[in-house]
């Protein structure tokens, strides 16, 4: 199985590449459209901010090829941020894959920290990409911003207030959560994901 | 819901783990990257690793290191120790950290918490201070504990938290090596003043002063290094006992 990983701006990208060789999975991490398009499974992972990521993703024609992708597609972190219609974070259009508008987390509380660090858990798995999920598994999060409730949501979280930890559609998936960094949960989902 | 994280601390020299009482008397405690594993697999939520090496051939080593966690681990890790300016937590990221902790580089230095913040994002940044109270109070202390400032640990705490930083690590110096107990009053003063997680260091003996870190302390996460590495306290224990306390810690 040939697994490609999508090359650009974003941080903490080859903690996903080292999950899928600890998987015995050796991916190549690439910019090149007819790689891209060419690979059996595409990783969109990373960390950054919402508005650099897509201009990179644009001034190098990126943005066309991922949403044009037909095999199997996973958004991780700022991945899945960017699979959506827009993020308020740098008020930027981005790829519409997922009919969501990205927000910031309003705190309520004192306790309510921002960015949402650390285990949390997910709730109502209802996808092939959850196979053997029953909610109230513990995965790791790191981010300022969530994707809200909507019809491609896949898996919930609470933090403030329920949102997406997760999204699908066609043959896009995302979560917002590091499968990459949860432990033996996060490889399930990764073996799930390559298994689709 | 968010759970509490427990965080072994392993504090790595030459490429091996020591650890020291009240910051002296250098134990050794065997391959960091095997230990790290082993934590991870009892149920460890993020681990620490330490650099107290001076030497440049250390420094190499020490990041050979963390290449060799970051390829072998699936849990989040910090890394510290020597860290003083933007290369260094370039390098350090770059090797697969997924933070970075500084201490009296930031004390001496401010403006590199909003450096760090402003290339790698908050969530990167951890901002360790060592303090220890007297008659005037906490005070901030540099380079492992041994020269005294004139900053307090609340305003330096609140400072840093305002420049971007993403979490407190807090260690009493009295309570450290003690095995009595966390600074919870303290701890209770720095979640009051703070919009951003605290882990408490410095005092862990018994399982419940974990319990009381998180409920009186209100910590976000809680660090020990010796209890873990001579298996004074089993994670998967101290976790079981937690969730039977009503704290909502993962892996049960």
């Amino acid at each position: 199985m040939k697994v490609a990983v999508v090359k650009y701006n974003a941080g903490n990208i080859y903690s996903v590449i080292h999950a899928l060789q600890r998987m015995g999975v050796d991916p190549v991490l690439t910019d090149d459209a007819s790689e891209l398009r060419q690979a059996d499974r595409v990783l969109f992972p990373g960390q950054g901010e919402a508005s650099t990521a897509m201009r990179y993703l644009r001034e190098r024609g990126l943005d066309e090829v991922i949403r044009r992708l037909t095999q199997p597609v996973l958004g991780i972190c700022i991945g899945q941020q960017l699979l959506c219609r827009h993020s308020e974070e740098g008020d930027v259009d981005c790829l519409g894959i997922f009919d969501a508008e990205v927000k910031r987390f309003c705190p309520e509380r004192h306790e309510d920290k921002v960015p949402h660090m650390g285990w949390n858990q997910i709730e109502r798995p209802s996808s092939m990409l959850f196979d053997g999920f029953s909610g109230g598994e513990y995965v790791y999060f790191v981010h300022s911003y969530y994707v809200p409730l909507c019809r491609e949501t896949i898996a919930t979280t609470q933090y403030i207030l329920p949102f997406s930890a997760s999204l699908h559609k066609d043959n896009f998936y995302a979560t917002q959560f590091h499968p990459e960094k949860s432990g033996s949960v996060g490889e399930q989902i990764l073996r799930n994901f390559l298994r689709l | 819901m968010l759970a509490k994280r427990i965080i072994p601390c392993l504090d790595v020299k030459d490429g091996q783990t020591v650890k020291g009482t009240n910051f002296l008397n250098l134990r050794q405690a065997g391959d960091p990257v095997a230990l790290g594993r082993a934590y991870s697999e009892q149920g460890a939520d993020e681990l620490v690793f330490l650099d107290i090496t001076a030497s440049h051939e250390g420094r190499k080593t020490f990041t050979d290191m963390v290449q060799r966690v970051a390829a072998e681990l699936s849990i989040p890790f910090t890394v510290g120790g020597g860290i003083s300016e933007l290369a260094d937590v370039e390098r350090m990221l770059s090797a697969g950290a997924d933070k970075v902790s500084i201490n009296s580089a930031a004390l001496r230095r401010p403006d590199l918490i909003n450096e760090i913040v402003r290339h790698f994002g908050s969530q990167v940044c951890v901002v360790a201070i060592d303090a220890r109270m007297d008659a005037r109070g906490w005070t901030c202390y540099l380079n492992g504990g041994r020269i005294p400032t004139q900053r307090g640990l609340f305003e330096w705490a609140r400072e840093a938290n305002d420049r971007g930083a993403g979490e407190i690590l807090f260690t009493s110096m009295n309570h450290d090596g003690v095995k009595t107990g966390f600074a919870n009053e303290a701890l209770a003063e720095l979640a009051r003043q703070l919009t951003i997680p605290v882990i408490a260091s410095g005092g862990a003996g018994a399982r419940e002063h974990f319990r009381n870190a998180f409920l009186d302390g209100h910590a976000d996460a809680a660090l020990a290094a010796s209890v873990f590495h001579f298996g004074e306290i089993k994670i998967k224990e101290l976790k079981q006992y937690l969730h039977d306390e009503g704290i909502a810690v993962r892996n049960i």
